[in-house]
């Protein structure tokens, strides 16, 4: 079963219908639809490209977040080889919404950690919808100490609505564990390649994205603020997440143009959602390429310096009007 | 006290015209809801003199009150592009910015000088909530790059008071892209070995408190002053109860290890003093009110300056 998009549902009718026609063949055997049904196929096919062309920031947002896009935990199965999770902030607990540990990439041993969102009911609550507590940053740090004492390049999947928002959160210093992550990252001497995979939300998202090359999906989103929250701080109604959306420029394009990422990973037609295995092989091109790149200049704490000098350096242009 | 607010106000309002009035003579503390002579206020450096409530303070009249004898030097803060996503919401960004600047005769919603504590040279820089709700954005990132710089340049400590609502969304990632610009400026004085003490005041919150109002060698707080990454409000809609009296206060924080101090307004320069002087090798400094140091590299400004004109300038 699809799950459909708001902006999806001419699509669904169409594709609702040529299942309909099939449907009604295979119970009827004297009827031929397949001409109609085909049509039916070809024109849902056009209207999915059309609709996944010059898409809006808000489409972008409803798509980063759609349920079936493949996470953290899909890309970590499929491309890494030896994943040996590692686990707890060796402080207070075991933060599931920060998943993470030794792997191999082709023969690259590496530390590879990520928000996970969870795919079904049990799993999103135990993953809190990738929303991690300070354990979760902590975790990240000690799994950074390790990249960066035995010198393994470090590959950051970036995916969270952002920080959790909670009480035990703020009492066990969740501005302190995610400012201790931003820093740590910017201290390792090993490569750091992050991919924002989905969502990119916030404070939540940069502890795990400042790296060496961060680069993303072309329907993720990274920014500052949700939508819903930045429509309901500034236009005082949550509903304009739309405009919201559009003035933010969270999309991977604008980023790009921002010289905020280094790199677009494109999805398939449809979204990753609807290619699922193409989009972790994709990914999984690219962050190759890019390790491979960082590793030959990985000599004393040159990664490091250009690191650090590449954000210090961020924004000073801005977009075109 | 009753009788000033029932009587003298209205009989003053009426004496002047609306505008020119309150603000300079009367000011009502906002917990405790005594009139309090606007003189008498700013002598107390903006903390209630009945309730002890710590109000709002601009950072030039910080700065005032915190360097010897009034006298500090503005540190230049190099201009980031102009609104760099021609962001527009209800109002559009640049005239935004226009409202605030002449709000406040400042800038930006940072300040950076360098001078003297105790005889103790030191780089200050401080967030002004009344611009634009202190938010960060490039320019409060260049301010603190800039205030770390000359740090390091002069080999001073940096002393810096946040105040902050988060990042300025009108800047989108440009503003989340502080959180770790402005942790490299915290790095660049760590590696210089050079102290770098926080005083967080009310409000900090968002990506400030999670970037470089938390990664201070020394985190002093201002009583009361409300800490946090997510608000109360936002928690209070996540979790659907309502939080203990007191959460996320400074003296909550304390209670829970982030802190090391909370600190009266009043004692916060001697304080700073005290814990710079030993981090720095220095002997103990004489205590009290001293007279001007006196400059020999730059022309000094003298506090508080006419901001408005400045503001003109800019
Ligand atoms: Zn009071």
């Amino acid at each position: 079963m699809t799950n459909y998009l708001e902006f999806e549902k001419p699509l669904a009718e169409i594709e609702g219908k040529a299942e309909e026609l099939r449907a009604l063949a295979r119970a009827n055997e004297e009827m031929d639809v397949e001409a109609e049904a085909s049509a039916l196929d070809k024109k849902a096919e056009t209207l999915l490209s059309e609709l996944y062309t010059d898409m809006t920031a808000w489409r972008k947002c409803q798509v980063a977040r759609h349920p079936d896009r493949p996470h953290c935990r899909d890309y970590i199965e499929a491309l890494f080889d030896e994943y040996t999770p590692l686990a707890g902030d060796r402080n207070f607990a075991d933060d599931h919404a920060v998943m993470g540990g030794l792997a191999r990439i082709g023969d690259i041993p590496v530390v590879v950690m990520g928000q996970e969102k969870g795919h079904d009911t049990k799993s999103r609550i135990e993953r809190n919808f990738g929303m991690a507590r300070p354990e979760g940053y902590r975790k990240a740090i000690r799994l950074m100490d390790l990249a960066d004492r035995f010198g393994l390049p470090i590959v950051a999947l970036v995916d969270t609505p952002g920080a959790y928002p909670g009480k035990g959160a703020e009492e066990r210093g969740q501005s302190e564990a995610i400012a201790r992550a931003t820093e740590r990252s910017l201290n390792v001497k090993s490569p750091v390649v992050s991919v924002i995979i989905g969502e990119g939300g916030s404070g939540g998202a940069v502890a795990l994205a400042t790296a060496n090359t961060v680069m993303m999906l072309e329907h993720s989103i990274y920014s500052v603020i949700s939508p819903e929250g930045c429509a309901s701080i500034l236009w005082k109604d949550a509903e304009k997440m739309r405009e919201a959306a559009e003035a933010l420029r969270l999309t991977a394009q604008d980023l790009k143009e921002l010289g905020v990422i280094d790199r677009i990973i494109t999805e398939p037609v449809g979204g990753a959602q609807r290619g699922r295995d193409e989009t972790i092989a994709a990914v999984g091109r690219a962050l190759e390429v890019e390790l491979k790149a960082l590793m030959k200049q990985a000599k004393g704490d040159a990664l490091l310096k250009a690191r650090r000098e590449k954000f210090l350096k961020m924004g000073s242009k801005g977009l075109a009007a | 006290m009753n009788w000033i607010s029932n009587y003298v106000r209205p009989r003053i309002n009426s004496l002047f015209s609306r505008r020119e009035v309150p603000e300079n003579l009367w000011t009502k503390c906002n917990k405790c809801g005594t009139m309090l002579f606007h003189r008498e206020l700013a002598e107390n450096l903006n903390v209630c003199t009945s309730c002890d409530h710590h109000m709002a303070i601009t950072p030039r009249e910080r700065f005032g009150a915190l360097f010897d004898g009034g006298i500090f030097t503005e540190v230049e803060v190099p201009a980031p592009v102009d609104d760099p996503l021609s962001f527009k919401d209800q109002k559009k960004y640049p005239d935004r910015m226009k409202t605030a600047r002449k709000g406040t005769g400042e800038r930006e919603a940072m300040l950076v000088a360098e001078g003297e504590i105790g005889r103790t040279p030191i780089v200050a820089a401080a967030q002004d909530f009344s611009f634009m709700g202190g938010s960060m954005g490039m320019y409060v990132g260049n301010a603190i790059i800039a205030a770390a710089e000359r740090a390091v340049q002069t080999r001073r400590p940096l002393v810096l008071f946040s105040a902050a609502g988060g990042a300025r969304m009108q800047e989108g990632i440009l503003s989340l892209m502080q959180m770790p610009r402005t942790t490299v400026a915290v790095q660049m004085l760590k590696e210089a070995g050079l102290p770098y003490i926080v005083v967080l005041t009310h409000p900090t919150t968002g990506g400030v408190t999670a970037s470089y109002a938390m990664l201070g060698d020394v985190h002093i707080a201002e009583p009361n002053a409300l800490i946090c990454f997510a608000g109360p409000r936002v928690i209070e809609q996540t979790i659907r109860e309502k939080l203990p009296e007191g959460f996320q206060r400074a003296e909550y924080l304390l209670d829970h290890g982030m802190l090391d101090r909370v600190t009266h307004r009043r004692d916060m320069k001697d304080e700073l003093v005290t814990i710079l002087r030993m981090l720095t090798g220095q002997p103990p400094a004489v205590k009290g009110d001293l007279p001007a140091p006196e400059m020999v590299e730059e022309t000094p400004v003298e506090a508080p300056a006419d901001p408005a004109e400045k503001a003109e300038k800019a």
